[in-house]
Parts: structure tokens; C-alpha cells; sequence
């Protein structure tokens, strides 16, 4: 905080100093640089030949997508069915596997460092990749089909639950805790009565919201083989069935809408 | 019952919270530790029960060394200790009847306390306590239902219902009303007498220490520099304990509570040492 004086011997305040200050200024020239000159890159490896004619291919794209084929909805009925139970499925396996990892990752909870480090290890790898990778790994081990996807799903959620379950560990009050050790309770039953009660919105919050973030993961397994809707929408794209494909396009999003709707709806319940 | 000798605490950042204390409480005695702010109060009483790990000297309860013990051992000492807090430090979304029912948490296993199938004589003596300190009626009322004098009663029960020889008092009057407090103060002191208990109650309030207890210490950067009668403290030794005031223009001290009880030391790091130490499992 510079403070100098004036010739009337009045005292100047100024947020920063002039070195600062220019120092400030040449940080927002690099910055604004380096933005100009990735931009020349990109725009030097884009063919604008086909970036030109874009309007009128998507154009030709949304004809051929109408109208949709609203026929093809009955063979989507048992896809769309199968792809909410990996979504469901896949949350319930995940949770259960992320609810004893995160009690292990959580400074205030874990039994050891070590534990602490393997924990925070899981909760990352398993954050690392995309359920879609998973899904192409387990489909490779396990063969097509929705348990790759319920796996896939699974792997996923652990990392995502486990972390965010472990922030809220981090951050209950200490002395509800202090008082349930203090009546001379076991290490479980101090979890049980002081950790518990003080995480349930929050378990159940997250728990709900990846859930609906799995319906949506769950429609795109099918690209690579682990069942669901998906596995529709890869054999209309390859066979240009463009109307089908916005079929599954609707029913994909009407889906996600009727569940941010139910996770809505439980999320206010419980909390 | 409860002997400290040359007990003293220092914090891992290098703070001394308390300094060679000496202390003999006798059975049914009820002691009020003052002293301002960052005397070593809190510290202090949770040594006793271990929430705080002494880093010299020995304390024994009864014939119990307490500096000592470890996982069953430690849990098994800790419920003949009942300690009520300046925040109630209840569990705010399980029941009043929960939240009493976790006093006998030393006593019953894990899964009898998991599916809440606590014993019977448990039950009713917890009915028995919440009828004795007044709230029969909200039984079933979550904790954070309740206003600040109830949720108090509440950790009382709590406290009572581990059955314990002494009673560990944190502030309990700090974030009460005066009425509400001097009710509650009342209520300990009753209560008590009812069952021959000794108590610690660390407080603020001179007025009240004096008008409640037997015994009072006075606690300044960690060491005793009072020990007498509630009428043996007059203003020479207040401005010793808490420094130069008009004590006679000012009756009441004026509460600092802004003023953290504790050294430098995260919240997660208590609760973990509180933990560790009552891990058997």
C-alpha cells in the first residue's frame, strides 16, 4: 500500500505502486498477446473452403433430420430403458464403493496418512478418465453389453462422490464431534452420531446430482459398445438414417429433462 | 477424586497454554476455573479428558492415571466424565432423544447404537433426565429446534446420562441470556448436589462463579494465581487474574467473546487427536 506525502504535506493513498502498475500493464499485453496469436494459429489450420459452405450443409443436415421418424420410437423404448438402469444402477454401485473411500480420504477422518494418500489416489484415477474410456476398456474385458456400462458408470461416480463427499467431511463442525469422543464413544460410533448426521444433505445432494449427470454419461456408452441408446444412435449415423437419429435425439432429451426434474425434486425433499 | 499434578500443555506451533498446574478437586466439590480469554481455560479442562493431549504431568481420576490410557481404556474413563459445551455441541439433525441417548454411547456396541436399540434402563433413564431438566415436550423436536437454553438442558442430559463422577463445564452460560443462564448455572448445581458429583465449569461470568460455586481458581497465562472461596476473590485479586480494571464501577466483567479460547490450532486437527486417542477399533 504506497502512501506518499504531497508538497502540502497532505498523504496520498494509491492502490498500487507505479512499479505495479506497469507491471499490471505489461501482464495484460502478454495476455492479450498470446490470445491474438493463438488465434492466427487456429485460423491458419482452419480449411475455410469447408467452414464457408457450413451454413448451407447444416441446412441440408436439419432437412434430412425432418421430419423425424416417429415410428422408430418403438424399437428405442428397451435402449432408453436399459440406458436409465446403468445410469441408476452404475450411481447406487459407485456410491457404495465412493461413501467408505471418502471417509478415508477426509483429513478429519482418515486413520492414517498413508490411507489418506492410497484414498486420494483412488478418488483421482478414477476421476482421470471419462466413463467413456472406461467403457471402452471394460467392454474390451467384459465383452458388449450394459454390465460394461453399469461398470463404466460405476468407476466413474466413485471419484466424483468421493471427492465431493470428502469436502463436506472436511468442513463439519469439530465440536459435535469433540462431544460424542467425550462421552468415551469407539471411532465408529463417533462417525456414526457426530460425522453422519452433519454430511446427510450434502451425501445425499451429490448423490442425486450424479445421478442425473449419469443418465446423461449413459446415452453416449452405446458408441463404443456398452449398451444402451447409444448403440442405436452409432447404427443410424453410419447408416445416414438422419431421421432416426433425431428421434433419439428427442427422446435423449426428454429423458434429461424428466430427470433434472425428479433430481430437482428429491434434492429439495431431503435437504 | 480428580488430582492434576504439574500438568502442562504446549501446542505444537510453540504456544505454552498451561504451566505446572496443580489441582486436587474432592468429591461433590463444584469449581469455577476464570481467567480471561486465552488463559488456558478450555485447555485445560479437555487435558482431563484427553480431547487435549497434556504434555507433562499426571492426572488421575480416582485411582486411574489419565495421562496414560489408550483406545478401550481411554473410552472406558471417558464416561465416568461428562462434559457440556458453550455451544451445546449437539448433533443438530438427530432428535433430542438421540442426542441424549448419545451419553451412553461408552456403554453400548456399535450396531446397538447404529439401529439406536439402546438398553432399557438406558431408555428410561433418559426419559427420567429429560423430565428432570424440563422438556418432556420436545423429545421428539430435532436439536436445532430447540432455543439456546433448551439445546443446553439437552447437553446436560447428555452429559448425566453417561453417569459420570465428574462434570467437565465449558463455558455453559457464554452464549445465553442472563436469566437463561443463571438457570442453567442453577440446574448444574443442583444436579450436582443430587448425585455427589465434582465439576470443572470454566466461565466468564465472575457474578455467576461466585454466586454458584464452592471453589473458585483463577487461571492467567496458564497458571493458577487463585485458588480460595467465591468470598475470598475480591477486585485486587481480579485485576491480578484478568489485569487493571475499575472492578467496583463495573460489577460484571464484560465478556471478550470474540476472542478465541484457543491457540492457532485448525478445527480438523482437535477433532482428529479427539478421535485418534478414542480409536480401539
Amino acid at each position: 500500500m504506497p502512501v506518499s506525502t504531497t508538497p502540502q504535506g497532505q498523504p496520498i493513498w494509491q492502490r498500487r505502486t507505479t512499479r505495479a502498475q506497469w507491471l499490471q500493464y505489461l501482464a495484460w499485453l502478454a495476455g492479450v498477446s498470446l490470445f491474438l496469436l493463438c488465434w492466427k494459429v487456429i485460423s491458419d489450420n482452419t480449411m475455410w473452403v469447408f467452414v464457408e459452405d457450413a451454413g448451407r450443409q447444416g441446412a441440408d443436415l436439419i432437412s434430412r433430420m425432418t421430419p423425424p421418424k416417429w415410428g422408430y420410437a418403438n424399437v428405442l423404448w428397451k435402449p432408453m430403458w436399459d440406458t436409465i438402469n446403468i445410469a441408476t444402477l452404475g450411481t447406487a454401485l459407485g456410491i457404495i464403493m465412493a461413501f467408505p473411500v471418502a471417509f478415508l480420504a477426509a483429513r478429519n477422518t482418515t486413520p492414517h496418512p498413508l490411507i489418506r494418500s492410497a484414498a486420494l489416489m483412488v478418488i483421482v484415477s478414477s476421476r482421470s478418465i471419462n466413463s467413456l474410456i472406461w467403457a471402452m476398456l471394460l467392454v474390451t474385458i467384459l465383452g458388449p453389453g450394459v454390465l460394461a456400462g453399469i461398470i463404466a458408470i460405476a468407476l466413474r461416480s466413485i471419484g466424483f462422490v468421493g471427492k465431493l463427499l470428502y469436502e463436506a467431511i472436511e468442513e463439519i463442525h469439530p465440536t459435535p464431534v469433540e462431544a460424542i469422543s467425550a462421552t468415551g464413544a469407539s471411532r465408529m460410533q463417533v462417525m456414526n452420531y457426530g460425522v453422519l448426521p452433519q454430511v446427510m444433505p450434502a451425501f445425499a445432494g451429490i448423490s442425486v446430482y450424479r445421478w442425473d449427470i449419469n443418465i446423461r454419461e449413459s446415452t453416449v456408452l452405446g458408441l463404443v459398445g456398452a449398451g444402451g441408446i447409444g448403440l442405436q444412435l452409432n447404427a443410424s449415423i453410419n447408416s445416414l438414417a438422419w431421421d432416426q437419429v433425431s428421434v433419439i435425439f428427442i427422446m435423449i432429451f426428454a429423458t434429461v429433462l424428466v430427470s433434472e426434474w425428479v433430481s430437482a425434486r428429491v434434492r429439495h425433499a431431503i435437504i | 477424586m480428580l488430582t492434576l499434578s504439574g500438568v502442562g500443555k504446549r501446542y505444537p506451533t510453540g504456544d505454552r497454554a498451561l504451566t505446572d498446574i496443580e489441582l486436587t478437586l474432592p468429591k461433590g466439590q463444584v469449581m469455577a476455573l476464570i481467567g480471561p480469554s486465552g488463559a488456558g481455560k478450555s485447555t485445560l479442562i479437555r487435558c482431563v479428558n484427553r480431547l487435549v493431549e497434556p504434555t507433562q504431568g499426571s492426572i488421575r481420576l480416582e485411582d486411574t492415571e489419565l495421562t496414560t490410557l489408550s483406545g478401550h481404556k481411554l473410552r472406558h474413563a471417558r464416561r465416568s466424565m461428562g462434559m457440556i459445551f458453550q455451544e451445546y455441541a449437539l448433533v443438530d439433525r438427530l432428535t433430542v432423544m438421540e442426542n441424549v441417548l448419545s451419553g451412553q454411547l461408552g456403554y453400548v456396541g456399535f450396531w446397538r447404537s447404529f439401529l439406536r436399540r439402546y438398553p432399557q434402563e438406558a431408555v428410561v433413564e433418559a426419559f427420567r433426565l429429560l423430565e428432570r431438566v424440563g422438556l418432556t415436550h420436545a423429545i421428539d423436536k430435532r436439536a436445532d429446534a430447540l432455543s439456546g437454553g433448551q439445546r443446553q438442558r439437552v447437553g446436560i442430559a447428555r452429559a448425566l446420562l453417561q453417569s459420570p463422577k465428574l462434570l467437565l463445564v465449558d463455558e455453559p452460560t457464554a452464549s445465553l441470556d442472563p436469566k437463561t443462564s443463571r438457570q442453567i448455572m442453577r440446574l448444574i448445581r443442583e444436579l450436582c448436589a443430587e448425585r455427589e458429583l465434582a465439576a470443572i465449569i470454566n466461565i466468564h461470568d465472575v457474578a455467576l462463579a461466585q454466586q454458584f460455586a464452592d471453589r473458585i481458581v483463577g487461571l492467567r497465562a496458564g497458571e493458577i494465581v487463585f485458588d480460595g472461596l467465591p468470598s475470598e476473590l475480591d477486585s485486587e485479586m481480579l485485576t491480578t487474574i484478568y489485569g487493571e480494571e475499575e472492578w467496583d464501577t463495573t460489577p460484571e466483567p464484560i465478556d471478550d467473546e470474540a476472542a478465541n479460547e484457543e491457540p492457532v490450532s485448525p478445527p480438523y486437527a482437535r477433532v482428529m487427536s479427539a478421535i485418534e486417542a478414542g480409536a480401539a477399533r
